[in-house]
């Protein structure tokens, strides 16, 4: 069968070390003393790939936050380039790496059709004649003249996938944008992407759905830390991802810097989401699972027993606690093994690195301590779509998403209302 | 990075039409591929032209409103306080012609000059030659001379009717290549200052600032024969006098230039073109880990 994309020996290493007024002073001095920057000065993001993809594959990248998709990616749809190693490709490539990208606000939504359909490599008279197609999947016909900036979010995302989507390139390269916009457009955009394949158009797509990749792809690919370490069926990989997935359970079995008298301890702890699935990093807006993993040596038994868990930022601002007091939950007795569990629906934590922190007494609130260990676990949060409007909040906004709802009470004055407050308690 | 190969070697029966290399000479240039993003490049212009006139009172008219409110400045400043003379042209002609040929030749530099910075978001997203955003801005800044340099020409019709001695000459059909020269030297140094700002930002935070100074020391605000004879050379190396002076000398029939000041403000708009696209075209290719 003839291949699409070969992928020889690639490799991608970044320089580590911020550029500011002293590397060039830096970099200087280790020309004249005649240092070469060493490995240690390196990032390796990509190491050593080498792919071969048929014509017509499907091919699902899995792998961790940082295990290199992006950066293979990156290279593939020629955004940067590799350091090492090469790639052959044949056809036109179509990366979707984010939808939308190059819409102007001021602009109708005509103009931005044909303004991003020729930053995806379309020309004028192939988005024209698609038009009329490409608005009709987006569903915002009524709305084509109108500045996008008046649309709302999910519109926006909707004609920019229906641009994306209709572009006749022979590879197409799709990275997490299908984790936008409402359930039913994303089974729409779902549907699109399994006609491209069908049409006998190369896909190659990365996500963190398991289930999108499950349905669409036929073979997958893992990816750990820049090495591709596995590819075979989607099934398989998808084991296999799974399976790296385990190690990222935090271990605390080494850990010295606890208190406590030692007949319970915490010795690992990790992250799940309502399947039961272990997973790397949390999503703002998902229902995660704080996994406490403890052996009970002791064995006694504590009707009153207390578990904390702290959540701060990396600088140590604390977030809030969790106990089971405050949900009124008694463990009962514990067996030699088991987990402490703490479900959090809709976790409303924005993008960032979180430090988690327990403490376990054998009553709620009381000095003693049975074990507790500060900054025991790293919870990365990546952003996600926790107020369900399509878009990822910035982290910058406050360390903490809540959920609300607005509304409009009009027509009184305050003294009225004060009155109507009196009456009806 | 295109590199159309449709002989494949004999060995494999494989066709590749890309291949993707940690690195590509430094003379190999995309004008191929540029060409195939043709319509992209309009399309960009065409953004910048309409999406900076959205909401704005006068529209499009800011196109001819700047440079006469520039010529009135000018004129009151330069020729009626400091007296600085126009070789005896008449104030608009001497003035507008000069401030449009600058602002060409400035947003051509100041557009250009912060490619890589201000599209990040898109550069780091999805590829294009990115020469695309860079030649946009000349396409629109081309535009806007186009719509400048008519009210120039009507102007110049106005004079010739009331009977001011101007005397428009055959030289007129070299406009085009001063033009280009222009576009080159402007277009050349933008990518030239892109491609290095996009490790040090230091030299980016200039270019208003030297463009500033560079206006002064072109024949803009004054003209050539102002300066004494003997030291007129030092004004001379700078690439734009010549443009400037020749303009004026094709249009009106006053100047000073002779053909060696103009060759080598060709050859030196050439090299600058040349090097701003190299540096350019090799800076892309890693651009999006550093900015």
């Amino acid at each position: 069968m003839s291949l699409t994309i070969s992928i020889e020996r690639l490799s991608k290493r970044y320089t580590l070390g911020e550029i500011d007024q002293h590397s060039l002073w830096r970099q200087a001095r280790d020309f004249i003393r005649g240092r070469k920057l060493e490995d240690e000065d390196y990032f390796w993001a990509l190491r050593d790939v080498s792919l071969e993809v048929p014509e017509g594959e499907v091919l699902g990248i899995l792998g961790h936050n940082g295990a290199g998709k992006s950066t293979l990616l990156k290279i593939l749809s020629q955004i940067t380039a590799p350091t090492f190693g090469r790639v052959r490709l044949k056809g036109r490539v179509t990366s979707l790496l984010e939808v939308g990208t190059g819409f102007h606000q001021e602009l109708t939504g005509r103009d931005n059709v044909y303004l991003n359909g020729s930053i995806l490599g379309m020309n004028r008279k192939e988005v024209h004649a698609k038009f009329d197609e490409i608005v009709a999947f987006s569903g915002v016909e009524e709305f084509i003249d109108t500045p996008v900036k008046r649309y709302s979010s999910g519109m926006r995302v909707r004609l920019a996938f229906a641009v994306a989507a209709h572009l006749e390139s022979e590879i197409l390269i799709i990275d997490e944008v299908l984790a936008v916009g409402d359930a039913a457009f994303q089974q729409k955009c779902l549907g699109k992407v399994g006609s491209v394949a069908d049409a006998g158009r190369t896909v190659l797509f990365v996500s963190h759905n398991a289930a999108a990749i499950e349905k669409l792809c036929r073979r997958g690919v893992v990816l750990d830390r820049g090495r591709l370490v596995f590819q075979g069926t989607q099934t398989e990989a998808l084991a296999e991802y799974l399976h790296k997935l385990a190690a990222y359970t935090q271990c605390l079995r080494d850990r010295t810097d606890r208190i406590g008298n030692g007949g319970l301890r915490v010795v690992a702890i990790d992250f799940r989401n309502s399947r039961g699935a272990i997973v790397p990093a949390a999503r703002s807006g998902m229902d995660l699972e704080i996994w406490l993993h403890f052996e009970d040596h002791a064995r006694r038994f504590h009707p009153r027993l207390g578990v904390r868990i702290f959540i701060s930022t990396q600088m140590g601002v604390p977030v809030f606690v969790q106990t089971n007091r405050l949900t009124q939950t008694a463990f009962g007795e514990l067996s030699a093994t088991g987990a402490f569990v703490c479900r959090i629906p809709r976790l409303p934590l924005p993008e960032g690195n979180y430090q988690i922190a327990f403490r376990i007494t054998p009553e709620a609130g009381g000095a003693e301590v049975l074990d507790a260990v500060k900054s025991a676990a790293e919870l990365q949060v990546v952003g996600g779509d926790f107020f369900g409007e399509g878009r990822v909040p910035p982290a910058k906004d406050g360390v903490a998403l809540v959920a609300a709802d607005w509304r409009l009470e009009s027509g009184a004055t305050f003294a009225e209302m004060r009155a109507t407050v009196g009456a009806s308690s | 990075m295109s590199n159309p190969n449709p002989t494949a070697p004999a060995s494999e029966e494989q066709i590749w039409t890309k291949e993707v290399l940690p690195s590509q000479g430094w003379l190999h240039l995309p004008w191929r591929e540029l060409w195939a993003y043709r319509d992209l490049i309009l399309l960009l212009s065409r953004r910048d032209v309409s999406a900076s006139y959205k909401q704005t009172v006068l529209g499009p008219f800011w196109f001819v409103v700047q440079p006469l409110l520039a010529t009135v400045f000018f004129s009151f400043l330069f020729g009626r306080m400091a007296r600085m003379g126009t070789d005896h042209l008449p104030h608009f002609l001497f003035y507008f012609s000069g401030f449009i040929l600058w602002q060409f030749f400035s947003d051509c530099v100041s557009k250009t000059s912060n490619t890589f910075t201000k599209n990040a978001h898109i550069f780091g997203k999805v590829y294009f030659p990115r020469l695309a955003m860079p030649l946009s801005s000349v396409v629109t800044g081309l535009l806007t001379f186009s719509v400048q340099f008519t009210i120039l020409i009507i102007a110049l019709g106005i004079y010739l009717g009331k009977g001011v001695p101007l005397n428009p000459n055959w030289r007129v059909v070299i406009a085009p290549v001063l033009l280009l020269m222009l576009t080159m030297l402007g277009l050349g140094l933008g990518c030239i200052i892109s491609s290095l700002s996009t490790r040090y930002k230091d030299l980016g935070l200039g270019v208003g600032f030297g463009l500033q100074l560079w206006m002064f020391a072109s024949t803009i605000v004054f003209p050539l024969s102002k300066i004494a004879e003997n030291k007129r050379w030092i004004l001379q190396l700078n690439p734009i006098v010549p443009i400037v002076e020749s303009f004026r000398y094709a249009f009106f029939g006053v100047g000073r230039v002779e053909v060696a000041n103009l060759a080598y403000s060709g050859a030196a708009c050439a090299g600058v073109f040349l090097l701003g696209v190299i540096l350019f075209h090799h800076a892309e290719r890693n651009v999006m880990d550093t900015v």
